[in-house]
């Protein structure tokens, strides 16, 4: 039975880390609390519904399992292309606004919600998950796990996988951390923190989109699903800290796995104020998450 | 300044102040029932606005929680008009719920004082436990403004959760009678009403006390550099503490009031979307005034109540934009714009550096 | 001068991240005392400055102020409560609040909350405001935002906010950075003045200055105390020397410690 909690709370784990992904980057970077982000969820969301309506008006039924495989990237673009706008509209005037940015993004998201319920209408749709991922791993008598599940698990270490190459690895990535640990040093440089921060923004974005491609996976989607995961996603971000991915995955493992044990233990709304309890607790131990950078400076 | 002179600006502030309060307290005279009603509603708003606007304006603490302490005061409140209404007997929802006695922490909410004071108490005490777990540890800026939203989500959870005690997502509803009095009557309306004007008036009062204290003036020297404050030797956590229970106090006593001209609470009244919804009011109104607080939150309030039952719609994307507008054009709000116009003479002579200092 | 030690530091050691910023520093500050702090960059005179106030943390090592209290285990605030006051390097005041409020809230006074909630601005608190500003020589902006005064002025603002908050012991990080040659002398011969009577700890680059206001330097180098002596015993010593030398060949230093 553990071990099915065991699997139950990885799950939760999986999708609050690609959640909480975009978000620990972009505030790592610019000092910017993304309350849209959210949105960006919900909008990958309704891109990979778009694109299994697509599938089913033009293409013949037997291709209809392979929608999946493109929604994924579809869900990344559309995100990414709308989180470049933000950037490139609204969130550059932000830059080290922590506060403020979290309130006009909130305003961001508000209109986006909007947007999504004059579109698509108010109600959920369902978006019919591929047969392919029907079904479960049979591991013991009694104990299944879903391929959904495990699909999106493997679905996170990818996207994980790919943004530590991405930071640590490529020229861009290293362009990026530069400016996240002195941005005036990378900019007399010559590095463009512009384009670093656009770029980052975007790609950040494009993760919400992927998560919301996952999160059809889990149920049927509206235009406020995001607003589900953003709270936790970001308690993902304080827990862990900035500047580092291992924080931010320590940060969801812990909040995921607790939140699973606890609901077992207790119940629903018992279980939550316990994490919240416990993550405050663990702040008093480490106020600034499991990595923190530190700096010289005064304030 | 503490230099009470009695310059000319001085006395035409006095004059406009007096023919403010003259304008809420005859306020009756004018309006239909209904708006009065409505208008009551606001000045409980704008109660919390002030709250909202001491820690946010002068101390640069940005709480998304105050619609928990909001909640909690009118949560109080509702209580005891619960009990009031079914005599002491277990309330009707508990009855669905199957539970037949009144819970042991139900019971002293029969009586109207204790439940005046856990209004005020409650929010008090959750904001001072909050405040010492995270000041004491230098946890500030964004990291505590996210714990408070993280406050909201689970305490309306709970609230949902625990429905054999709380009445669930319904709330708490159905009252009948104040202390003897009928809630539905005109006359105890226009009571009520009176109340909450004089309150928000001695709010009002006690806040610009509080902002133009020395007191006041450390929690502004906090919000420009917590970390200076501490080296001339205050300790910043206390004063954090100290100003985010008062605001959280304040919120008690405007949710207890709320509930008295609404008739109803329930979570989805003080969860994450009422929550910010104080911060826009007070945001649109101008932060660090006091009186651009209370006009934004009456003014916000007013406008929704027109607009959002004709388009639903328009209205969200109109909040949502109003929102981006105000945060990165007009930092300081409206009051702030009326200012700047005011003093841009004296503004051009001064500098080019303090005003952009957003409150972080 | 005065013979009992305000402030002693034995075997102060200071990690970041496994980088030991400072190795053991020993520093002994007699009552009354004005000190220099030298040394070449990134050898730790700022970090000390910080660990003596508070900031920083040492990891091991002892702090010990008027002979009793061990302040390695205090607060920030309970620190300057004790008596050490501290200028940083960038001038830190109160942007958004006026010259006397900046003035009126370091001034030496009860600080805990209920003390400020009902204190009055008494007659001998305004003179003592008004004489300070005179010194600072920004009577005539006492009503200006902070934030709108000009680089020097916002230096002499945070010296005055500190003697105003009357420490025994002052810490001062580079106090003439950026100032005129003028507001040099007049900063060198306010620290003598108030040399009379509290203890003073400055860390400076400019060599001109030291040279004609120190009576005693210490020079630190690599986290470690290299020589401590007068001005004459200091440019003498030939380890000071080859470490400004060779790390840094600023025609200043080298010609001042030639």
């Amino acid at each position: 039975m553990y071990l099915l909690q065991l699997f139950n709370g990885l799950s939760i784990s999986s999708i609050l880390l690609l959640v909480a992904l975009g978000l620990a980057i972009t505030f790592g970077l610019m000092k910017v609390i993304n309350m849209a982000h959210g949105e960006l969820i919900m909008i990958g969301a309704y891109s990979t519904y778009l694109t299994q309506n697509i599938f089913k008006a033009y293409l013949p039924a037997s291709m209809f399992d392979w929608y999946f495989v493109l929604a994924i990237p579809a869900s990344f673009a559309i995100a990414f292309v709308v989180g470049l706008i933000l950037e490139m509209s609204l969130i550059r005037f932000l830059y080290g606004r922590p506060l403020d940015s979290l309130l006009a993004t909130w305003g961001v998201g508000l209109v986006l919600q909007q947007l999504a319920r004059s579109i698509f209408g108010a109600p959920n749709v369902a978006v019919t998950s591929p047969s392919w991922l029907d079904g479960g791993l049979m591991i013991m008598d009694g104990t299944l796990l879903p391929y959904k599940r495990l699909f999106i698990i493997a679905l996170v270490i990818a996207c994980l996988v790919a943004m530590y190459f991405y930071i640590y690895r490529s020229h861009e990535g290293r362009r990026m951390r530069a400016v996240m640990q002195n941005r005036d040093m990378a900019a007399c440089l010559g590095v463009s923190t512009r384009r670093v921060d656009a770029m980052t923004f975007a790609i950040g974005s494009g993760i919400a989109g992927i998560a919301g491609c996952a999160l059809t996976l889990m149920g049927s989607i509206g235009p406020s699903l995001g607003t589900y995961y953003i709270v936790d996603a970001f308690m993902v971000v304080v827990l862990g800290g900035v500047g580092k991915l291992v924080g931010t995955v320590l940060g969801a493992m812990g909040i995921g796995m607790f939140n699973t044990l606890f609901e077992y233990w207790t119940n629903a709304s018992l279980g939550k104020v316990l994490v919240f309890v416990c993550i405050v607790a663990f702040l008093q131990w480490k106020p600034m998450g499991f990595v923190a950078m530190r700096s010289r400076s005064l304030d | 300044m503490l230099q009470q002179k009695w310059t000319p600006q001085r006395i035409w502030l006095l004059v406009g102040y007096a023919a403010a309060a003259a304008a809420l307290f005859s306020a009756p005279m004018f309006a239909s029932d209904f708006r009065l009603n409505l208008l009551a509603k606001f000045l409980a708003f704008a109660i919390v606005a002030l709250g909202l606007d001491l820690i946010w304006g002068y101390t640069g603490i940005l709480s998304l929680g105050h619609g928990i302490f909001f909640g909690l005061g009118a949560y109080a409140m509702a209580m005891y008009l619960k009990l009031e209404a079914s005599g002491g007997m277990p309330p009707d929802f508990m009855g669905w719920s199957g539970l037949k006695e009144l819970p042991y922490f139900w019971k002293p909410f029969e009586n109207f004082g204790f439940a005046v004071a856990m209004g005020i108490l409650i929010p008090s005490v959750l904001a001072l436990v909050l405040g010492y777990v995270t000041f004491r540890n230098r946890i500030k800026g964004v990291y505590f403004t996210i714990l408070t939203q993280a406050l909201v989500i689970i305490t309306t959870t709970l609230l949902v959760g625990q429905q054999a005690f709380t009445g669930g997502t319904n709330g708490i509803t159905g009252y009948s009678t104040i202390l003897g009095a009928s809630l539905g009557s005109a006359d105890t309306k226009r009571v009520l009403y009176w109340i909450t004007a004089a309150v928000l008036i001695a709010v009002f009062i006690l806040c610009r006390y509080i902002v133009g204290s020395r007191f006041g003036k450390v929690l502004r020297a906090i919000r420009d550099g917590e970390n200076r404050v501490r080296f001339i030797g205050y300790n910043p956590a206390i004063y954090q503490m100290v100003i985010f229970t008062i605001s959280a106090a304040i919120a008690g006593i405007a949710g207890m009031l709320f509930v008295l001209h609404v008739g109803i609470i329930s979570p989805s009244m003080l969860g994450i979307v009422p929550s910010i919804e104080m911060v826009l009011w007070v945001a649109i109104g101008g932060r660090g005034t006091l009186i651009g607080a209370a006009l934004g939150a009456i003014a916000m309030n007013w406008a929704k109540s027109e607009f959002s039952t004709a388009y639903p719609e328009g209205w969200l994307f109109f909040m949502g934009g109003l929102f981006v507008i105000v945060v990165v054009f007009m930092p300081k709000g409206i009051a702030g714009l009326i200012g700047q116009i005011k003093f841009r003479k004296k503004r051009k002579e001064e500098d080019h550096e303090g005003i952009r200092n957003p409150a972080v | 001068m005065k013979e009992s030690v305000i402030l002693q530091c034995d075997d102060v050691t200071v990690e970041f991240d496994g980088f030991k910023a400072i190795q053991g520093m020993n520093l002994k500050l007699e009552k009354g005392e004005l000190r220099f702090l030298i040394g070449p960059n990134g050898a730790g005179k700022t970090t000390m400055l910080d660990v003596i106030c508070g900031k920083v943390r040492p990891s091991s090592g002892k702090v010990t102020f008027d002979g009793k209290v061990d302040i390695t285990r205090k607060k920030e605030h309970q620190i300057a409560e004790l008596g050490i006051g501290r200028k940083f390097q960038a001038p830190s005041i109160f942007p958004s609040m006026t010259v006397h409020e900046n003035l009126e809230i370091a001034m030496r006074q009860k600080r805990t909350v209920f003390a400020t909630m009902f204190a009055k601005l008494g007659d001998d608190e305004r003179s003592r405001i008004d004489y300070q500003l005179g010194m600072i020589g920004l009577r005539s902006k006492a009503s200006w935002r902070a934030g709108g005064l000009s680089h020097g002025e916002k230096q002499w603002l945070e010296i005055g906010m500190m003697l105003l908050q009357e420490p025994e012991i002052l810490l001062l990080d580079e106090p003439v950075a950026g100032m005129t040659d003028k507001e040099t002398d007049k900063t060198g011969e306010l620290l003598h003045e108030i040399a009379q009577l509290r203890s003073i700890v400055v860390v400076e680059h400019d060599m001109e200055f030291v040279r004609n206001f120190a009576s005693r330097v210490t020079v630190m180098h690599e986290g470690k105390l290299l020589k401590e002596g007068s001005m004459d015993e200091v440019q003498g010593d030939d380890r000071v020397a080859e470490v400004y030398l060779g790390k840094r060949r600023d025609a200043d230093v080298s010609r001042s410690t030639a």
